[in-house]
């Protein structure tokens, strides 16, 4: 046995005690993972993604006491609103002193999905690995093996969440080299409305970790949710993510996602339209410098007639950095009247980043509209000429463009904190490009 | 007091030579139409004197106020007094046309010497400019240019000159594209403009916009020189006769 494939199996940390209908789940998973290990560039679906060094590292299991944090180092990440109900994981393990949950109506969950599991009960059966499949790839097979928590937010039929749902996984120097498998589940039933945060921020910006995640959604029917991702990782962790989405008839579904941190992070989300007159929104956003790698993979599988969905993906890249987008729409025979946009646009702040763009439409319905377009660029000399002609000093008028560029996504965010924020975590980057 | 003085003045864009001796002077106050048929050069100059990148100064000199022009950068001659209203103005989705505006502002009452507004205070001193172009608040919250029409993107240039109170202004083909109503409300903001310190730089391919901004003098540009120059009735020759005739006047090929 390769000394790799020793240190993979040992990557493997206790699953927490669970319910029984799970513990099948979990073993076929590791077995899975044992098997394929995880994957390589030699595999078409990551083959432009450097994830080779994740599987020379011999991982720890995630530190059962999690590194300082408190209630002042995160208030820099609460987007200045207290009241928001706010899960807070450190180093992968939920901190009950540092999250709010207010009051919740009748019915509603929000909490640690191990404290769940530990109850037992019908929900998590209905849901937790029964929409992100196993074996999306050997990150999700082990994920799957091996998470040990994460949020866990349940919105039942026609309740509405007064307020965001804020879930901050945090981590210290207390991570270092460790392996965090989290899986977070987010169901909103039908005709329930919800909006939800996901931060991946760090104490320790030098630090190198791995972040496996998943994320599962069940978005029913006239229901609707809103989802924000925002991924600041150490600049030296890998970030390994995946949302899977399935969503019911008349429901929508909208998400921001903003890739910021990590040596290399990789989003795969997955919206699988069950049903008709689904609406699905994907916006993106990746920022990356240094040596850094972002990748966002999407896959939309338009299964049923008259859905609509939209995906906006937009780069800036500087330094040596390299992105990877994505974009894969499928549209089954019987999905008549498809509407699918999809488009990709990349910005260039230096000759040596690179860009790898991949829209990828498969399209077996006659009578739909699908369209896509993959841009990558330089900033538009004549449009700082603009600028620059008003009075606006050439620095300026560059960042000003870049800002342009970037807050063309940003204003999608619905939520105004996130979005000034956001605002803000783009300016502070462009203080810094070269 | 002279303005502009314009000596000689080269320019090519790539290998060719756009621009072939160019010579004008603008005295503080003045409003001069250049006029031409396409491909004269006239959209050239006004973009070399606002400093474009896409042209290279190969001879000549520009004097602006005392100062040796090509020697600035763009924004150094938009806060020396120089404003180029483009024939196509840009757009830039994700900026709002306040926020856009108001960073212009300030950097030339920087220049100035004189302190920055506030987003508060800049509503107030939008008020004014806005009604010079017949204009209510709702365009400042659109991004810059985005989805304007043509007439509002002209617009928006004169709001810009109005807010900016250049010192020289270059009118790069603002007529073009202008159904009447527009034409008559830009025409109109410009003529709020004049003033005794400010002189004008109409270029323009008709005569149509010169019926309402009338100018001083009057220069035809053909094959990248000034060919002919006069007061407002040359421009009234020029519409009756069309410019074949000035071309075949200097042996310009058509």
């Amino acid at each position: 046995m390769s000394a790799t494939r020793v240190q993979q199996r040992d990557a493997i940390p206790l699953a927490p005690s669970g319910p029984g209908w799970l513990e099948p789940v979990r073993r076929a998973a590791g077995a899975l993972f044992a098997r394929t290990g995880f994957p390589t560039q030699r595999d078409e679906e990551w083959r432009f993604t450097p994830v080779g060094p994740i599987a020379t590292v011999a991982w720890q299991r995630s530190p059962t006491t999690p590194g300082a944090a408190d209630r002042t180092a995160l208030a820099a990440f609460r987007f200045g609103q207290p009241e928001w109900f706010t899960l807070v994981f450190v180093d992968g393990v939920f901190s009950e002193e540092l999250t709010t949950i207010g009051p919740l109506p009748r019915g509603a969950r929000v909490g640690s999905l191990r404290a769940a599991l530990e109850e037992g009960g019908d929900l998590l059966r209905d849901h937790l690995t029964r929409h992100a499949p196993t074996d999306a790839s050997g990150f999700t097979a082990l994920n799957t093996a091996s998470f040990t928590d994460g949020g866990l937010v349940y919105v039942p039929a026609g309740a509405d969440l007064d307020r965001p749902v804020h879930l901050i996984f945090v981590t210290t120097s207390a991570a270092a080299d460790a392996a965090l498998h989290l899986r977070n589940l987010l169901v909103v039933e039908r005709g329930a409305r919800a909006n939800v945060i996901e931060s991946y921020v760090t104490l320790a910006p030098g630090t190198r970790y791995l972040a496996n995640l998943v994320t599962e959604v069940s978005v029913a029917a006239g229901s609707w949710l809103e989802h924000t991702r925002i991924q600041r990782e150490s600049e030296r962790a890998y970030h390994i993510a995946l949302t899977h989405v399935d969503q019911h008839r008349d429901s929508h579904y909208r998400s921001f996602s903003m890739a910021l941190g990590g040596a290399l992070a990789r989003h795969n989300l997955h919206a699988r339209l069950n049903d008709e007159n689904v609406e699905t929104l994907l916006y993106g956003l990746y920022l990356t410098r240094g040596e850094q790698t972002a990748d966002s993979h999407t896959a939309i599988y338009h299964d049923h007639p008259n859905c609509r969905s939209w995906e906006v993906y937009k780069g800036i890249l500087t330094d040596r950095s390299r992105a990877v987008f994505n974009g894969k729409v499928f549209v089954k025979p019987e999905a008549q009247k498809t509407d699918a946009k999809q488009t990709n646009r990349n910005l260039l702040l230096s000759d040596t980043a690179k860009v790898d763009t991949k829209p990828q439409l498969e399209i077996f319905a006659d009578d739909v509209k699908c369209t896509h377009g993959a841009t990558v660029g330089r900033l538009d000399d004549v449009a700082l000429f603009y600028a620059r002609s008003r009075g606006i000093g050439a620095e300026a008028a560059r960042r000003l463009l870049i800002y342009a560029f970037a807050a063309e996504v940003i204003d999608e965010v619905a939520l105004e904190p996130v979005r000034l924020e956001l605002d803000r975590l783009v300016l502070e980057r462009l203080g810094t490009v070269g | 007091m002279t303005m502009l003085d314009i000596q000689d003045l080269r320019a090519t864009a790539g290998d060719a030579e756009i621009l072939k001796g160019i010579s004008l002077t603008i005295n503080a106050g003045e409003v001069h139409a250049v006029m031409g048929p396409n491909g004269s050069g006239k959209s050239t100059l006004a973009q070399v004197l606002a400093g474009h990148p896409s042209y290279t100064v190969t001879g000549g000199s520009v004097t602006f106020m005392g100062n040796d022009l090509l020697d600035m950068e763009p924004e150094e001659r938009a806060r020396a007094g120089l404003f180029l209203a483009f024939q196509y103005p840009v757009e830039i989705p994700g900026v709002t046309n306040a926020y856009f505006l108001r960073a212009a502002y300030n950097e030339i009452r920087k220049a100035r010497g004189e302190e920055e507004v506030d987003p508060m205070d800049f509503l107030d001193v939008l008020e004014a400019k806005l009604k010079i172009v017949e204009w209510g608040p709702e365009i400042m919250s659109r991004a810059v240019n985005a989805g304007f029409s043509g007439g509002e993107k002209k617009r928006n240039e004169i709001l810009q000159l109005a807010l900016l109170e250049p010192r020289l202004a270059v009118l790069d083909e603002t007529d073009s594209g202008l159904d009447i109503d527009a034409l008559r409300i830009v025409a109109g903001g410009v003529n709020k403009l004049r003033s005794t310190g400010r002189s004008f730089i109409v270029v323009t391919h008709y005569q149509r916009m010169l019926n309402y901004i009338v100018p001083d003098h009057v220069h035809v540009l053909a094959g990248g020189r000034i060919v002919k120059s006069g007061d407002k009735a040359l421009a009234h020759e020029l519409e009756a006769r069309g410019y074949e005739w000035v071309e075949a006047l200097h042996g310009v090929p058509a």
